[in-house]
């Protein structure tokens, strides 16, 4: 089990966005650049004409860690924690975790897409690479 | 002296151990009393407190005496205090304030304390219960979810990239937790005083990549305490003043993931911009490590040397070890003498610059020392002198 977001206003848009299979950045329209983490003022320009938009759900592995400490009894190990830079969003990193291969095949610079998985309200948008 | 320069006057530290007995209260008044004696202060001089972060009812192990606590347990009155973390983030930015303060004659002589409780807050849950919270907002939203619960996790990150953009090896990283732990067996107030081997450090099990268990500090409970006087009221002191020559902290985003670099760097670059100083004038450095790698950060950031360079700086360990060109961490750093979480850096500073370090002293009369605090988006950097 994983600990869950509580949400709000303000991040609502990013953690269901996966219910219909969408990554969902605020993105600002005036000067057209993302914002994360979601806020209702555009760090860039300071517009409040902020909403979110659908991205590509891809991108490239920015750095990782395989993890190996069970940090609670409970939790599985080891697994890989990873900085995702998100494709057509410059300046956005997720963290998130790399699944569906071995801790060990995984390497900066990999490619990577986007897979939701739900627990609750909520869709946490997790990562495999791309063959 | 000016009132234009602020000093670390007198320093102390209560016992350091792990799952004390003793109140946390009393571990910083044991420091307290320490420091005064040093100064040959009395509490009825002292008119101002400073701490990081604050009491955090949450986490009470973390920072479990808060200022307002101490002032009234001590009898202080205070003109000027800082309960909370404010600007100038990291835990040393409490001196910062504390300078500030005793410059712009607020006050004149500020105990500036960090209390650490977190080994015996985990041995006592009754007395200092963790509270769960069924969901996490704020920064934590962007972490905890994905299991990176942990700042070693979101420390490994930045360190992997190291390994692979820079080619920095573990036998490098290794040479800050080594040097930490033959330093600490020197000092007997350090928490962990049985030799390290390259051979174990190697065979150590990994916490998160490319940190093993010798990278990462681990819980202590220790009070430490430094006073910041006013330049024109350190007539009044017995002891050596040690003048803040510099400092300098910055956050740009507060965040472990969005930020490209850890804040370690515009910081380091920062301070010599408030000095004549440079790197070449330092006799010692006493960097944040409360994991290994970033000594390493703090190294580059401060411009010893270039980035990605600070694997092989350290190299061997020659030049960082106690009798080197650059002696690091000389009373084992936080691996070594405990998490006393960023007041220790400061600490020993004054030690090292006061010739007060006995076995573990540096040779050659230091005159100026760098003690920093933080990790990822939470820098300070103190350049201290003795004129
Ligand atoms: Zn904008």
């Amino acid at each position: 089990m994983r600990t869950l977001p509580r949400l709000d206003a303000d991040n609502r848009a990013f953690w269901t966005g996966g219910k219909d299979n969408e990554l969902r950045l605020l993105r600002c329209k005036d000067c057209a650049r993302f914002i994360h983490p979601p806020r209702p003022v555009c760090r860039y320009c300071l517009s409040e004409n902020v909403a979110p938009e659908a991205v590509a759900g891809t991108g490239v592995i920015d750095t990782f860690t395989v993890n190996y400490q069970k940090w609670h009894p409970a939790m599985e190990v080891p697994f890989v924690i990873a900085r995702v830079a998100i494709d057509g969003a410059p300046g956005v990193i997720l963290t998130t975790n790399i699944v569906g291969c071995a801790v060990d095949a995984v390497d900066i610079g990999d490619r990577v897409r986007v897979t939701f998985e739900q627990q609750d309200d909520v869709y946490l948008p997790l990562f495999e690479k791309i063959a | 002296m000016s009132r234009s320069d602020a000093y670390i006057t007198g320093i102390g530290q209560s016992e350091v151990g792990m799952r004390l007995t003793r109140h946390p209260l009393l571990l910083t008044v044991d420091a307290v009393r320490e420091a005064l004696d040093e100064a040959g202060l009395s509490i009825a001089q002292i008119d101002g407190v400073s701490t990081y972060p604050g009491r955090s009812p949450a986490l009470l192990g973390f920072s479990p005496v808060g200022a307002d606590e101490l002032i009234d347990a001590l009898g202080i009155r205070a003109t000027w205090w800082r309960r909370r973390r404010g600007n100038h983030a990291s835990q040393l930015g409490a001196v910062v304030a504390a300078a500030l303060a005793v410059r712009c004659g607020q006050a004149r002589h500020v105990i500036c304390y960090r209390t650490v409780y977190e080994a015996a807050a985990l041995a006592r849950p009754d007395e200092y219960p963790m509270q769960r919270r069924d969901r996490v907002d704020g920064f934590s939203q962007w972490t905890a979810p994905f299991n990176a619960l942990s700042a070693a996790c979101w420390t490994a990150q930045y360190a992997m990239r190291h390994v692979k953009k820079y080619g920095l090896t573990r036998e490098q990283l290794a040479q800050v937790a080594l040097t930490d732990r033959a330093n600490a067996m020197l000092n007997p107030r350090a928490l962990v005083r049985e030799p390290l081997t390259l051979d174990e450090y190697m065979s150590a099990r990994m916490i998160s990549t490319p940190l093993c268990l010798y990278d990462c500090d681990r819980y202590t409970d220790a009070s430490t305490v430094l006073i910041v006087s006013a330049g024109d009221a350190v007539d009044e002191v017995s002891c050596t003043p040690i003048r803040i020559a510099a400092m300098a902290g910055s956050v740009e985003r507060h965040s472990w993931d969005q930020a490209e670099w850890m804040a370690c760097y515009p910081t380091g670059a920062d301070l010599w911009k408030h000095t004549d100083y440079t790197p070449s004038d330092v006799d010692t450095v006493q960097l944040y490590d409360g994991f290994s790698f970033q000594v390493i950060t703090w190294l580059e950031a401060l411009g010893f040397c270039e980035l990605g360079e600070g694997g092989r700086f350290i190299e061997g360990g020659e030049r960082i070890a106690l009798d080197g060109e650059l002696p690091l961490n000389t009373f084992g750093g936080q691996l070594g003498a405990g998490r006393l979480h960023g007041f220790g850096f400061a600490h020993e500073a004054v030690v090292q610059l006061r010739g007060k370090g006995g076995a573990r002293q540096i040779a050659g009369d230091p005159r100026v020392a760098v003690s920093t605090s933080g990790g990822g988006p939470l820098a300070t950097a103190l350049l201290l002198a003795r004129d």
